[in-house]
Protein backbone atom coordinates (compact mmCIF):
# COMPACT_ATOMS: atom_id res chain seq x y z
CA UNK A 1 0.00 0.00 0.00
CA UNK A 2 1.02 3.57 -0.54
CA UNK A 3 1.93 5.74 2.43
CA UNK A 4 -1.42 7.45 1.92
CA UNK A 5 -3.12 4.23 3.03
CA UNK A 6 -1.06 4.17 6.21
CA UNK A 7 -1.90 7.80 6.82
CA UNK A 8 -5.65 7.26 6.63
CA UNK A 9 -5.48 4.23 8.90
CA UNK A 10 -3.92 6.32 11.62
CA UNK A 11 -6.00 9.43 11.22
CA UNK A 12 -7.50 10.20 14.59
CA UNK A 13 -9.69 12.60 16.50
CA UNK A 14 -6.74 14.78 17.47
CA UNK A 15 -7.48 18.15 18.96
CA UNK A 16 -11.13 18.53 18.08
CA UNK A 17 -14.02 17.07 20.02
CA UNK A 18 -13.52 13.93 21.99
CA UNK A 19 -14.63 10.73 20.31
CA UNK A 20 -16.38 8.06 22.35
CA UNK A 21 -16.82 4.58 20.85
CA UNK A 22 -20.08 2.95 21.93
CA UNK A 23 -20.97 -0.73 21.51
CA UNK A 24 -24.10 -1.58 19.54
CA UNK A 25 -25.94 -4.55 21.04
CA UNK A 26 -26.55 -5.52 24.65
CA UNK A 27 -24.57 -2.62 26.15
CA UNK A 28 -26.02 0.08 23.87
CA UNK A 29 -29.11 0.95 25.92
CA UNK A 30 -27.13 1.07 29.17
CA UNK A 31 -24.49 3.28 27.53
CA UNK A 32 -27.12 5.73 26.30
CA UNK A 33 -28.86 5.84 29.69
CA UNK A 34 -25.50 6.64 31.27
CA UNK A 35 -24.96 9.47 28.78
CA UNK A 36 -28.50 10.75 29.52
CA UNK A 37 -27.72 10.90 33.21
CA UNK A 38 -24.42 12.63 32.42
CA UNK A 39 -26.45 15.36 30.75
CA UNK A 40 -26.00 14.55 27.06
CA UNK A 41 -28.86 14.65 24.59
CA UNK A 42 -28.93 11.14 23.12
CA UNK A 43 -31.98 11.52 20.87
CA UNK A 44 -29.70 11.21 17.82
CA UNK A 45 -28.31 7.72 18.51
CA UNK A 46 -31.67 6.67 20.01
CA UNK A 47 -33.52 7.40 16.76
CA UNK A 48 -33.76 4.59 14.24
CA UNK A 49 -31.04 6.14 12.10
CA UNK A 50 -28.56 3.93 10.33
CA UNK A 51 -25.83 6.50 10.84
CA UNK A 52 -22.76 5.27 12.67
CA UNK A 53 -21.55 8.65 13.89
CA UNK A 54 -23.52 11.13 16.02
CA UNK A 55 -22.58 14.57 17.23
CA UNK A 56 -23.68 15.20 20.79
CA UNK A 57 -23.02 18.43 22.61
CA UNK A 58 -19.22 18.51 22.82
CA UNK A 59 -18.81 14.80 22.19
CA UNK A 60 -18.80 12.65 19.05
CA UNK A 61 -20.29 9.19 19.41
CA UNK A 62 -19.11 6.45 17.07
CA UNK A 63 -21.03 3.18 17.18
CA UNK A 64 -19.72 -0.30 16.40
CA UNK A 65 -19.66 -3.96 17.40
CA UNK A 66 -18.56 -4.35 21.05
CA UNK A 67 -15.52 -6.40 20.05
CA UNK A 68 -14.36 -3.64 17.69
CA UNK A 69 -14.25 -0.98 20.43
CA UNK A 70 -10.73 -1.87 21.67
CA UNK A 71 -9.46 -1.86 18.07
CA UNK A 72 -10.64 1.70 17.42
CA UNK A 73 -9.51 2.96 20.80
CA UNK A 74 -6.08 1.34 20.62
CA UNK A 75 -5.41 2.93 17.23
CA UNK A 76 -6.63 6.32 18.42
CA UNK A 77 -9.60 6.43 16.03
CA UNK A 78 -11.60 7.00 19.23
CA UNK A 79 -10.27 8.64 22.41
CA UNK A 80 -12.58 6.77 24.77
CA UNK A 81 -14.72 3.67 24.47
CA UNK A 82 -17.29 1.59 26.32
CA UNK A 83 -17.13 -2.18 26.06
CA UNK A 84 -17.60 -5.30 28.14
CA UNK A 85 -14.91 -6.69 30.41
CA UNK A 86 -15.36 -9.96 28.51
CA UNK A 87 -14.19 -8.24 25.32
CA UNK A 88 -11.17 -6.77 27.12
CA UNK A 89 -10.31 -10.14 28.66
CA UNK A 90 -10.53 -11.80 25.27
CA UNK A 91 -8.30 -9.13 23.67
CA UNK A 92 -5.97 -8.88 26.64
CA UNK A 93 -2.95 -7.76 24.61
CA UNK A 94 -4.57 -4.50 23.53
CA UNK A 95 -2.64 -1.47 24.77
CA UNK A 96 -5.53 0.63 26.11
CA UNK A 97 -6.20 2.18 29.49
CA UNK A 98 -9.06 0.65 31.47
CA UNK A 99 -10.33 3.63 33.43
CA UNK A 100 -13.60 2.78 35.12
CA UNK A 101 -16.01 -0.02 35.90
CA UNK A 102 -19.33 1.41 34.76
CA UNK A 103 -21.31 -1.28 36.57
CA UNK A 104 -24.05 -1.89 34.02
CA UNK A 105 -24.36 -4.80 31.59
CA UNK A 106 -23.46 -7.31 34.26
CA UNK A 107 -23.19 -10.88 33.02
CA UNK A 108 -21.14 -13.96 33.72
CA UNK A 109 -18.67 -16.05 31.74
CA UNK A 110 -19.42 -19.70 32.44
CA UNK A 111 -18.50 -23.24 31.49
CA UNK A 112 -21.70 -25.11 30.61
CA UNK A 113 -22.61 -28.56 29.40
CA UNK A 114 -25.72 -30.65 28.63
CA UNK A 115 -27.92 -30.89 31.74
CA UNK A 116 -27.86 -34.22 33.58
CA UNK A 117 -25.19 -35.56 31.28
CA UNK A 118 -21.65 -36.50 32.23
CA UNK A 119 -19.96 -36.45 28.82
CA UNK A 120 -17.85 -33.46 29.86
CA UNK A 121 -16.54 -35.34 32.89
CA UNK A 122 -16.16 -38.57 30.95
CA UNK A 123 -14.08 -36.85 28.25
CA UNK A 124 -11.88 -35.25 30.87
CA UNK A 125 -11.36 -38.61 32.55
CA UNK A 126 -11.11 -40.93 29.58
CA UNK A 127 -9.32 -38.71 27.05
CA UNK A 128 -7.59 -36.40 29.47
CA UNK A 129 -9.07 -33.37 27.76
CA UNK A 130 -12.40 -31.75 26.93
CA UNK A 131 -13.67 -30.36 23.67
CA UNK A 132 -15.02 -26.87 24.29
CA UNK A 133 -16.85 -24.67 21.81
CA UNK A 134 -16.70 -20.92 22.39
CA UNK A 135 -16.63 -17.45 20.90
CA UNK A 136 -14.03 -16.56 23.55
CA UNK A 137 -11.01 -18.58 22.59
CA UNK A 138 -8.48 -16.62 24.65
CA UNK A 139 -10.57 -16.63 27.84
CA UNK A 140 -11.33 -20.35 27.50
CA UNK A 141 -7.72 -21.35 26.84
CA UNK A 142 -6.40 -19.29 29.75
CA UNK A 143 -9.10 -20.62 32.09
CA UNK A 144 -8.30 -24.26 31.42
CA UNK A 145 -4.59 -23.60 31.66
CA UNK A 146 -5.08 -21.80 34.98
CA UNK A 147 -7.18 -24.62 36.39
CA UNK A 148 -4.71 -27.25 35.24
CA UNK A 149 -6.87 -28.97 32.63
CA UNK A 150 -6.41 -29.59 28.95
CA UNK A 151 -9.05 -28.61 26.44
CA UNK A 152 -9.40 -28.55 22.71
CA UNK A 153 -10.96 -25.15 22.16
CA UNK A 154 -13.13 -24.93 19.05
CA UNK A 155 -13.91 -21.40 17.94
CA UNK A 156 -17.41 -20.75 16.58
CA UNK A 157 -18.99 -17.44 15.62
CA UNK A 158 -22.73 -18.06 16.04
CA UNK A 159 -25.03 -19.73 18.60
CA UNK A 160 -22.55 -21.69 20.63
CA UNK A 161 -25.30 -23.64 22.48
CA UNK A 162 -25.68 -25.77 19.38
CA UNK A 163 -22.22 -27.33 19.65
CA UNK A 164 -22.75 -29.82 22.52
CA UNK A 165 -26.27 -30.69 21.29
CA UNK A 166 -24.98 -32.09 18.01
CA UNK A 167 -21.69 -33.48 19.27
CA UNK A 168 -19.23 -30.83 18.08
CA UNK A 169 -18.09 -30.29 21.68
CA UNK A 170 -18.52 -31.64 25.20
CA UNK A 171 -19.22 -28.20 26.64
CA UNK A 172 -19.17 -24.51 25.97
CA UNK A 173 -17.64 -21.37 27.42
CA UNK A 174 -20.02 -18.48 26.94
CA UNK A 175 -21.38 -15.28 28.39
CA UNK A 176 -24.74 -15.57 30.13
CA UNK A 177 -27.11 -12.89 31.35
CA UNK A 178 -30.23 -14.61 32.67
CA UNK A 179 -29.15 -18.05 31.43
CA UNK A 180 -32.47 -18.53 29.69
CA UNK A 181 -31.11 -19.39 26.22
CA UNK A 182 -28.90 -21.99 27.80
CA UNK A 183 -31.72 -23.58 29.81
CA UNK A 184 -34.04 -23.61 26.82
CA UNK A 185 -31.42 -25.58 24.95
CA UNK A 186 -31.03 -28.12 27.72
CA UNK A 187 -27.67 -26.85 28.97
CA UNK A 188 -26.66 -26.14 32.54
CA UNK A 189 -23.93 -24.04 34.07
CA UNK A 190 -21.08 -26.04 35.57
CA UNK A 191 -18.48 -23.44 36.55
CA UNK A 192 -18.37 -19.65 36.73
CA UNK A 193 -15.22 -18.23 35.12
CA UNK A 194 -15.60 -14.51 35.65
CA UNK A 195 -18.05 -11.64 35.98
CA UNK A 196 -18.20 -8.97 33.30
CA UNK A 197 -19.52 -5.42 33.40
CA UNK A 198 -19.20 -2.44 31.05
CA UNK A 199 -15.84 -0.68 31.21
CA UNK A 200 -14.64 2.72 30.12
CA UNK A 201 -11.38 2.52 28.18
CA UNK A 202 -9.07 5.19 26.75
CA UNK A 203 -6.46 5.49 24.04
CA UNK A 204 -2.95 5.63 25.47
CA UNK A 205 -1.98 8.87 23.76
CA UNK A 206 -5.30 10.61 24.43
CA UNK A 207 -4.95 9.63 28.10
CA UNK A 208 -1.62 11.48 28.18
CA UNK A 209 -2.31 14.46 25.94
CA UNK A 210 -5.94 15.30 26.79
CA UNK A 211 -5.58 14.92 30.55
CA UNK A 212 -8.15 17.44 31.73
CA UNK A 213 -10.81 16.45 29.19
CA UNK A 214 -10.35 12.72 29.81
CA UNK A 215 -10.31 13.04 33.60
CA UNK A 216 -13.41 15.28 33.54
CA UNK A 217 -15.26 12.86 31.25
CA UNK A 218 -14.29 9.87 33.39
CA UNK A 219 -15.59 11.65 36.47
CA UNK A 220 -18.81 12.63 34.71
CA UNK A 221 -19.51 9.14 33.33
CA UNK A 222 -18.49 7.42 36.54
CA UNK A 223 -21.00 9.49 38.48
CA UNK A 224 -23.69 8.92 35.87
CA UNK A 225 -23.08 5.17 35.93
CA UNK A 226 -23.20 4.76 39.69
CA UNK B 1 -0.26 -13.84 -9.07
CA UNK B 2 1.77 -11.97 -6.49
CA UNK B 3 4.45 -13.36 -4.25
CA UNK B 4 3.79 -13.18 -0.52
CA UNK B 5 6.06 -11.57 2.08
CA UNK B 6 5.88 -12.52 5.77
CA UNK B 7 3.14 -10.93 7.87
CA UNK B 8 4.24 -7.81 9.67
CA UNK B 9 6.82 -6.87 7.06
CA UNK B 10 6.44 -4.54 4.10
CA UNK B 11 8.10 -3.16 1.00
CA UNK B 12 8.86 0.55 0.82
CA UNK B 13 8.57 2.36 -2.51
CA UNK B 14 10.67 5.35 -3.64
CA UNK B 15 8.37 8.21 -2.53
CA UNK B 16 8.10 6.97 1.02
CA UNK B 17 11.73 5.87 1.11
CA UNK B 18 12.84 9.37 0.20
CA UNK B 19 10.79 10.80 3.08
CA UNK B 20 12.03 8.21 5.57
CA UNK B 21 15.65 8.84 4.57
CA UNK B 22 15.10 12.58 4.93
CA UNK B 23 13.94 12.08 8.55
CA UNK B 24 16.96 9.88 9.23
CA UNK B 25 19.31 12.42 7.69
CA UNK B 26 17.92 15.27 9.81
CA UNK B 27 18.27 13.19 12.97
CA UNK B 28 21.74 11.93 12.05
CA UNK B 29 23.08 15.43 11.56
CA UNK B 30 21.50 16.60 14.83
CA UNK B 31 23.06 13.71 16.76
CA UNK B 32 26.46 14.26 15.13
CA UNK B 33 26.32 17.98 15.96
CA UNK B 34 25.82 17.04 19.64
CA UNK B 35 28.91 14.85 19.68
CA UNK B 36 27.22 11.49 19.18
CA UNK B 37 28.92 8.99 16.84
CA UNK B 38 27.04 6.48 14.73
CA UNK B 39 27.40 2.74 15.30
CA UNK B 40 26.05 -0.30 13.56
CA UNK B 41 25.71 -3.83 14.92
CA UNK B 42 24.72 -7.11 13.23
CA UNK B 43 21.01 -7.86 12.87
CA UNK B 44 21.74 -11.41 14.04
CA UNK B 45 23.39 -12.14 17.37
CA UNK B 46 23.86 -15.17 19.57
CA UNK B 47 20.65 -15.86 21.44
CA UNK B 48 22.46 -16.18 24.78
CA UNK B 49 24.11 -12.79 24.39
CA UNK B 50 20.83 -10.98 23.69
CA UNK B 51 19.14 -12.85 26.54
CA UNK B 52 21.78 -11.43 28.90
CA UNK B 53 20.24 -8.02 28.23
CA UNK B 54 16.57 -8.84 28.68
CA UNK B 55 15.33 -12.36 29.16
CA UNK B 56 11.70 -11.29 28.90
CA UNK B 57 11.89 -9.64 25.50
CA UNK B 58 13.32 -12.89 24.10
CA UNK B 59 9.77 -14.30 24.19
CA UNK B 60 9.12 -12.51 20.93
CA UNK B 61 12.50 -13.14 19.29
CA UNK B 62 13.02 -14.79 15.92
CA UNK B 63 15.54 -17.60 16.35
CA UNK B 64 17.37 -19.99 14.09
CA UNK B 65 20.52 -22.10 13.93
CA UNK B 66 23.76 -21.24 12.20
CA UNK B 67 25.80 -23.76 10.18
CA UNK B 68 27.47 -25.20 13.29
CA UNK B 69 24.33 -25.50 15.39
CA UNK B 70 24.71 -22.25 17.36
CA UNK B 71 21.40 -20.63 18.36
CA UNK B 72 21.02 -17.19 16.75
CA UNK B 73 18.38 -14.54 17.25
CA UNK B 74 17.38 -11.39 15.40
CA UNK B 75 17.79 -8.31 17.59
CA UNK B 76 14.54 -7.00 19.11
CA UNK B 77 15.91 -3.51 19.65
CA UNK B 78 19.22 -1.66 19.36
CA UNK B 79 19.88 -1.00 23.03
CA UNK B 80 21.05 -4.49 23.96
CA UNK B 81 23.44 -4.95 20.99
CA UNK B 82 24.88 -1.49 21.67
CA UNK B 83 25.35 -2.34 25.36
CA UNK B 84 27.35 -5.37 24.19
CA UNK B 85 29.35 -3.25 21.76
CA UNK B 86 30.07 -0.59 24.36
CA UNK B 87 31.15 -3.14 26.97
CA UNK B 88 33.40 -5.13 24.63
CA UNK B 89 34.74 -2.61 22.13
CA UNK B 90 34.96 0.84 23.65
CA UNK B 91 37.24 0.22 26.61
CA UNK B 92 39.86 2.71 25.40
CA UNK B 93 37.47 5.53 24.58
CA UNK B 94 36.83 8.23 27.19
CA UNK B 95 33.55 8.31 29.06
CA UNK B 96 30.75 8.98 28.55
CA UNK B 97 30.16 7.20 25.26
CA UNK B 98 27.77 9.10 23.04
CA UNK B 99 26.39 6.78 20.36
CA UNK B 100 23.57 7.00 17.84
CA UNK B 101 22.08 4.53 15.42
CA UNK B 102 19.45 3.80 12.81
CA UNK B 103 18.66 0.13 12.56
CA UNK B 104 15.96 -2.49 12.12
CA UNK B 105 14.57 -4.47 15.02
CA UNK B 106 12.55 -7.67 14.77
CA UNK B 107 9.83 -8.91 17.08
CA UNK B 108 7.21 -11.62 16.60
CA UNK B 109 4.35 -9.37 17.73
CA UNK B 110 0.76 -9.95 16.68
CA UNK B 111 0.31 -8.08 13.39
CA UNK B 112 -2.81 -6.29 12.05
CA UNK B 113 -2.53 -3.59 14.66
CA UNK B 114 -0.17 -1.13 13.05
CA UNK B 115 2.62 -3.08 14.72
CA UNK B 116 5.27 -4.32 12.36
CA UNK B 117 7.46 -7.35 12.97
CA UNK B 118 10.36 -5.61 11.30
CA UNK B 119 10.62 -1.95 12.28
CA UNK B 120 13.22 0.77 12.08
CA UNK B 121 14.45 2.64 15.13
CA UNK B 122 16.53 5.78 15.22
CA UNK B 123 18.00 6.77 18.56
CA UNK B 124 20.87 7.45 20.90
CA UNK B 125 22.62 5.81 23.84
CA UNK B 126 24.49 7.83 26.46
CA UNK B 127 26.66 5.40 28.40
CA UNK B 128 28.68 6.39 31.45
CA UNK B 129 26.66 9.46 32.46
CA UNK B 130 24.74 9.29 35.71
CA UNK B 131 21.27 10.52 36.65
CA UNK B 132 20.08 13.18 36.68
CA UNK B 133 22.63 14.88 34.38
CA UNK B 134 22.67 12.07 31.83
CA UNK B 135 18.89 11.77 31.84
CA UNK B 136 18.53 15.51 31.27
CA UNK B 137 20.95 15.39 28.32
CA UNK B 138 18.98 12.54 26.75
CA UNK B 139 15.59 14.24 27.23
CA UNK B 140 16.92 17.53 25.85
CA UNK B 141 18.26 15.73 22.80
CA UNK B 142 14.95 13.89 22.38
CA UNK B 143 13.01 17.16 22.38
CA UNK B 144 15.51 18.66 19.91
CA UNK B 145 15.06 15.58 17.68
CA UNK B 146 11.27 15.94 17.73
CA UNK B 147 11.58 19.62 16.83
CA UNK B 148 14.06 18.82 14.06
CA UNK B 149 11.56 16.53 12.32
CA UNK B 150 8.71 19.02 12.71
CA UNK B 151 6.90 17.44 15.65
CA UNK B 152 6.75 20.63 17.71
CA UNK B 153 3.63 19.47 19.50
CA UNK B 154 5.04 16.12 20.58
CA UNK B 155 5.30 15.52 24.31
CA UNK B 156 7.73 13.37 26.29
CA UNK B 157 6.16 11.41 29.14
CA UNK B 158 8.61 11.10 32.04
CA UNK B 159 8.11 8.45 34.69
CA UNK B 160 10.23 6.38 37.04
CA UNK B 161 10.41 2.60 36.74
CA UNK B 162 11.01 2.17 40.47
CA UNK B 163 8.58 4.77 41.78
CA UNK B 164 5.53 2.57 42.27
CA UNK B 165 7.58 -0.32 43.60
CA UNK B 166 9.20 2.00 46.09
CA UNK B 167 5.89 3.55 47.10
CA UNK B 168 4.37 0.12 47.73
CA UNK B 169 7.44 -0.76 49.77
CA UNK B 170 6.99 2.40 51.85
CA UNK B 171 3.36 1.37 52.43
CA UNK B 172 4.53 -2.15 53.37
CA UNK B 173 2.64 -3.74 50.46
CA UNK B 174 4.74 -6.77 49.60
CA UNK B 175 4.91 -10.10 47.88
CA UNK B 176 2.09 -11.29 45.62
CA UNK B 177 -0.12 -8.24 46.22
CA UNK B 178 2.67 -5.88 45.20
CA UNK B 179 3.43 -7.88 42.05
CA UNK B 180 -0.24 -7.96 41.09
CA UNK B 181 -0.50 -4.18 41.39
CA UNK B 182 2.66 -3.67 39.32
CA UNK B 183 1.40 -6.13 36.68
CA UNK B 184 -1.94 -4.34 36.47
CA UNK B 185 -0.15 -1.00 36.20
CA UNK B 186 1.98 -2.28 33.30
CA UNK B 187 -1.27 -3.48 31.66
CA UNK B 188 -2.86 0.00 32.16
CA UNK B 189 -5.74 -1.59 34.09
CA UNK B 190 -6.72 1.12 36.57
CA UNK B 191 -9.97 -0.66 37.47
CA UNK B 192 -8.03 -3.69 38.71
CA UNK B 193 -5.63 -1.46 40.65
CA UNK B 194 -8.59 0.10 42.42
CA UNK B 195 -9.91 -3.38 43.24
CA UNK B 196 -6.48 -4.61 44.41
CA UNK B 197 -5.97 -1.52 46.55
CA UNK B 198 -9.41 -2.07 48.09
CA UNK B 199 -8.42 -5.63 49.01
CA UNK B 200 -5.17 -4.67 50.73
CA UNK B 201 -5.26 -5.45 54.41
CA UNK B 202 -3.73 -3.07 56.91
CA UNK B 203 -3.98 0.07 54.79
CA UNK B 204 -6.00 3.14 55.61
CA UNK B 205 -8.31 4.84 53.13
CA UNK B 206 -5.71 7.56 52.52
CA UNK B 207 -3.12 5.00 51.46
CA UNK B 208 -5.55 3.15 49.21
CA UNK B 209 -6.61 6.44 47.66
CA UNK B 210 -2.95 7.33 47.13
CA UNK B 211 -2.26 4.14 45.17
CA UNK B 212 -5.33 4.65 42.98
CA UNK B 213 -4.77 8.36 42.41
CA UNK B 214 -1.07 7.98 41.67
CA UNK B 215 -1.64 5.33 39.01
CA UNK B 216 -3.26 7.91 36.75
CA UNK B 217 -1.60 11.10 37.97
CA UNK B 218 0.09 12.90 35.08
CA UNK B 219 0.75 16.52 34.11
CA UNK B 220 3.13 19.40 34.84
CA UNK B 221 4.78 20.70 38.01
CA UNK B 222 1.37 20.96 39.68
CA UNK B 223 0.99 17.16 39.81
CA UNK B 224 4.25 16.91 41.72
CA UNK B 225 2.76 19.22 44.34
CA UNK B 226 -0.47 17.27 44.35
CA UNK B 227 1.44 14.00 44.78
CA UNK B 228 3.35 15.37 47.75
CA UNK B 229 0.16 16.76 49.24
CA UNK B 230 -1.69 13.44 49.10
CA UNK B 231 1.33 11.21 49.65
CA UNK B 232 3.34 13.01 52.32
CA UNK B 233 6.89 12.02 53.18
CA UNK B 234 6.68 8.47 51.82
CA UNK B 235 5.87 9.79 48.39
CA UNK B 236 8.37 12.57 48.58
CA UNK B 237 11.08 9.96 49.04
CA UNK B 238 9.76 7.83 46.17
CA UNK B 239 9.54 10.78 43.80
CA UNK B 240 12.66 12.72 44.79
CA UNK B 241 14.65 11.44 41.80
CA UNK B 242 11.86 12.22 39.36
CA UNK B 243 11.37 15.67 40.88
CA UNK B 244 15.07 16.44 40.60
CA UNK B 245 15.18 15.43 36.92
CA UNK B 246 12.07 17.46 36.20
CA UNK B 247 13.38 20.61 37.89
CA UNK B 248 16.59 20.35 35.84
CA UNK B 249 14.52 20.02 32.67
CA UNK B 250 12.55 23.08 33.74
CA UNK B 251 15.84 24.97 34.13
CA UNK B 252 16.74 24.13 30.55
CA UNK B 253 13.39 25.53 29.45
CA UNK B 254 11.71 22.38 28.11
CA UNK B 255 9.32 21.65 30.99
CA UNK B 256 6.37 22.40 28.71
CA UNK B 257 7.41 19.51 26.44
CA UNK B 258 7.70 17.06 29.32
CA UNK B 259 4.81 15.46 31.15
CA UNK B 260 5.36 13.90 34.55
CA UNK B 261 3.62 10.55 34.74
CA UNK B 262 3.55 8.64 38.01
CA UNK B 263 1.81 5.59 36.56
CA UNK B 264 4.22 5.07 33.66
CA UNK B 265 5.81 1.63 33.33
CA UNK B 266 7.45 0.17 30.24
CA UNK B 267 7.29 -3.42 29.15
CA UNK B 268 11.02 -3.97 28.70
CA UNK B 269 12.84 -5.58 31.57
CA UNK B 270 16.03 -3.53 31.70
CA UNK B 271 14.73 -0.09 32.73
CA UNK B 272 15.73 1.42 36.06
CA UNK B 273 14.97 4.97 37.13
CA UNK B 274 13.66 7.39 34.53
CA UNK B 275 11.45 6.05 31.74
CA UNK B 276 10.31 7.94 28.67
CA UNK B 277 7.44 7.67 26.21
CA UNK B 278 6.86 9.97 23.26
CA UNK B 279 3.38 11.09 22.17
CA UNK B 280 2.26 13.22 19.27
CA UNK B 281 -1.33 14.48 19.16
CA UNK B 282 -1.61 13.44 15.50
CA UNK B 283 -0.97 9.73 16.12
CA UNK B 284 -2.83 7.34 18.43
CA UNK B 285 0.21 5.24 19.31
CA UNK B 286 3.44 6.10 21.09
CA UNK B 287 6.09 7.17 18.60
CA UNK B 288 9.15 6.49 20.72
CA UNK B 289 10.43 5.50 24.13
CA UNK B 290 13.47 5.12 26.30
CA UNK B 291 14.85 5.77 29.74
CA UNK B 292 17.64 4.77 32.07
CA UNK B 293 19.08 1.27 32.33
CA UNK B 294 21.80 1.56 34.89
CA UNK B 295 21.90 -2.22 35.45
CA UNK B 296 22.21 -3.26 31.81
CA UNK B 297 25.92 -2.62 31.19
CA UNK B 298 26.95 -4.69 34.21
CA UNK B 299 25.31 -7.73 32.64
CA UNK B 300 27.92 -7.35 29.90
CA UNK B 301 30.71 -6.98 32.44
CA UNK B 302 31.05 -3.23 32.87
CA UNK B 303 29.37 -1.26 35.62
CA UNK B 304 28.28 1.91 33.83
CA UNK B 305 25.13 4.03 34.15
CA UNK B 306 23.29 4.49 30.85
CA UNK B 307 20.27 6.12 29.25
CA UNK B 308 18.87 6.51 25.76
CA UNK B 309 15.85 6.78 23.54
CA UNK B 310 14.57 5.29 20.30
CA UNK B 311 12.12 6.87 17.88
CA UNK B 312 10.01 4.47 15.80
CA UNK B 313 10.76 5.76 12.32
CA UNK B 314 7.55 4.61 10.60
CA UNK B 315 5.37 6.24 13.25
CA UNK B 316 7.42 9.43 13.28
CA UNK B 317 6.85 9.55 9.54
CA UNK B 318 3.09 9.12 9.96
CA UNK B 319 3.05 11.82 12.66
CA UNK B 320 5.03 14.17 10.44
CA UNK B 321 2.66 13.62 7.51
CA UNK B 322 -0.35 14.22 9.77
CA UNK B 323 1.12 17.36 11.33
CA UNK B 324 1.84 18.71 7.84
CA UNK B 325 -1.71 17.91 6.77
CA UNK B 326 -3.16 19.66 9.82
CA UNK B 327 -0.97 22.70 9.21
CA UNK B 328 -2.08 22.75 5.54
CA UNK B 329 -5.73 22.54 6.50
CA UNK B 330 -5.20 25.27 9.06
CA UNK B 331 -6.05 23.70 12.36
CA UNK B 332 -7.57 20.57 13.83
CA UNK B 333 -9.19 18.18 11.37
Amino acid sequence: MSPAGVEIAHRRARDGRMRLALPRGALFAGSLSMLDRAGFDTSGPRGGSRSLIFDLDGLTIVTMRPSDVPTYVEAGAADLGVTGKDVLDEQSDRAVYELADLGFGRCRMVLAAIADDDSLERSAKRLGFMRIATKYRGIAERYFERTGRQAEVIEVKGSVELAPLVGLADGIVDLVDSGRTMRENGLEEREQISISTARLIANRVAHKLRVDEIDAMVERLREAAS
Amino acid sequence: MTHPIPQGTRDILPDEMRELRRIEAVLRSLFESRGYGEVSTPAIEFNDVLALGDERSMDSAYRFFDHSGGLLALRGDMTIPIARLAADRLGEASLPYRLHYAGDGFRAVSPQRGQLREFRQVGVELIGADAPGGTVEVVELLVAALDAVGLNRAVVGLGDADLFRQLLEELAVEGAARNRILDRLAAHDLVAIEAEAGDLAGLGDTERELIVRLSSLRGGADVLEEAHRIGGAALERATSRLAETYSKLAESGIADRVQLDFGLLRDLGYYTGAILEVYDPAVGQIIGGGGRYDGLMSRFGRQLPAAGFALYLERVHIAQAEEERIAREGGAG
